[in-house]
């Protein structure tokens, strides 16, 4: 069979498959860096924190998920988290083996990974807001949590934005990584399309030219997020960007 | 906690630690020259051979080291060129397999690495190197190349780290390092956490151990920018 009726949408090839699988890894990545947003923010949070006890939680998590392989980390939440649910299960009155989604896993292990990830960020974006203009805040009376609504979080967004591009970048790759999960996202859609038709090379190229395709245009979404976010900055007090 | 059964897969998981460090020693030697060839063409201002150096960044930072693996051990033995080669007795050895496809992908991102470093390198100093007569090799051995190394070593450490972090992949293609032992024991035995822990902790070791040394390397390297040698004062 030729390649293009290979890969084509019809009934015969496996286009569609492997499209649907690209959404799928869309879908993993965009959910995992939501769960890394929620925990590398209270991860920064703790990190700036002046309490030692939070310092070094924080420091705790981001060494261990910076250190250790993510697929190690997947299995702990595969494996671990299908035994805690079965635990759990037993617990209710219910006897037998109960597994966690592969969705869920992949994602939230991929998420963990990149919360660590995030806390860094988050954490020099926070560093980069000029100190005048906290003191500023504070001299006119606002309160902590007001400071921290109109002049933080604002401004850690947009100076977060290309270190979140980064991040992103990360899980999106590391998100291939889930297939021994099971979960058919773009990479154990390749490796079922090449098993089934033994087209391994032309498969894992395809595959590969999809990622390259996911990884270049979320770039540029990235630096149009950056620009937009940057309008009313001139270009000198951004360090000429 | 069951302390016989950690140090039972404490000691399991250290038997791997030998292949683990083949992985990554070879893979660091292999990607660091390749990537100084990548980052020649790079800098060489020839736009044919840049652009082929451009190209070769932006597919293996682009795409997920599996799936480059995966291609290297499942995808090159599809052709009869190789698998009748003298290549095919080391290409059929899922650890050349591994070591080829992680020196491939680390070379693009080291590639990176080093240009930033090159980049770094003050133009002042090259026009006073000219002017003394400096050219060509001479002028990148001792100039260009110990600055730029200079400069692009805190970025390089972290590419290291990753790398350490990346042998692991290699357990999917049947290399029995730490990760792929780790996992053969979870699913033997089911104790999720245990052996995480243990293969976390020899991990965490060993990137401590690197990040100790690429310290040592910074700092024996940046000695003229120290006032005065400790060993002088005392």
């Amino acid at each position: 069979m030729a390649a293009w009726e290979l890969l084509g949408l019809g009934a015969k090839g496996w286009g569609a498959f492997l499209l649907v699988a690209a959404v799928t890894t869309l879908a993993v990545t965009a959910t995992a860096l939501a769960i890394g947003a929620v925990a590398g923010a209270a991860i920064a949070a703790a990190k700036l924190s002046g309490s030692v006890i939070l310092r070094v939680i924080g420091h705790v998590y981001t060494t261990v998920f910076r250190g250790v392989p993510e697929l190690l980390i997947i299995y702990l939440i595969y494996f671990g988290g299908s035994s805690g649910l079965t635990a759990v299960g037993a617990w209710l009155g219910y006897d037998g083996f109960l597994g966690l989604p592969s969705f869920a896993a992949g994602a939230l292990a991929v998420g963990i990974i990149s919360g660590a990830y995030q806390a860094e960020v988050f954490r020099g974006a926070f560093h980069a807001i000029p100190r005048g203009e906290l003191e500023a805040a504070m001299a006119i009376g606002m309160s902590r949590r007001l400071r921290l609504r109109r002049i933080i979080v604002p401004q850690v967004l947009r100076f977060a934005i290309p270190g979140l591009g980064n991040v992103w970048q990360l899980s999106l790759k590391d998100s291939a990584l889930v297939s021994v999960t099971g979960l058919v996202e773009l990479m154990r859609a390749s490796q079922i399309a090449s098993g089934s038709t033994r087209q391994y090379f032309l498969f894992y190229i395809v595959g590969g030219a999809l990622y390259l395709i996911l990884t270049s245009l979320s770039d540029r979404v990235f630096n149009t997020a950056e620009r937009r976010a940057n309008r009313s900055m001139s270009a000198s007090t951004i360090g000429g960007a | 906690m069951d302390f016989a059964f950690l140090s039972s897969t404490m000691v399991t998981l250290i038997r791997a630690v030998p292949t683990t460090l083949v992985l990554f020693s070879l893979s660091i030697l292999c990607g660091g020259i390749l990537a100084l060839g990548i980052t020649a063409l790079r800098v060489s201002g020839n736009p044919v051979l840049s652009g082929f150096a451009k190209a070769y960044i932006f597919v293996f930072r682009g795409s997920p080291l599996l799936i480059q693996m995966f291609l290297v051990f499942y995808g090159l033995g599809q052709f009869g060129v190789i698998r009748y080669s003298f290549l095919w007795p080391f290409l059929r050895e899922p650890i050349v397999c591994a070591v080829l496809s992680l020196a491939l992908c680390t070379a693009g991102y080291t590639a990176e690495i080093f240009r930033g470093g090159i980049r770094a390198v003050p133009a002042k100093e090259i026009e006073a190197a000219r002017s003394v007569g400096m050219s060509g090799f001479l002028l990148v051995r001792r100039i260009i190349a110990p600055i730029a190394f200079r400069h692009a070593l805190p970025a390089y450490s972290t590419e290291i780290v990753l790398m350490m972090k990346s042998t692991a992949l290699a357990s999917l293609v049947t290399v029995w390092e730490v990760t792929g032992v780790a996992q053969r024991l979870i699913s033997q035995t089911y104790r999720t956490m245990e052996v995480f822990l243990c293969a976390a902790l020899i991990y965490l070791v060993l990137n401590f151990i690197i990040l100790q040394a690429m310290n040592l390397l910074e700092y024996s390297l940046s000695r003229h920018r120290r006032p005065f040698a400790p060993g002088l004062r005392a």
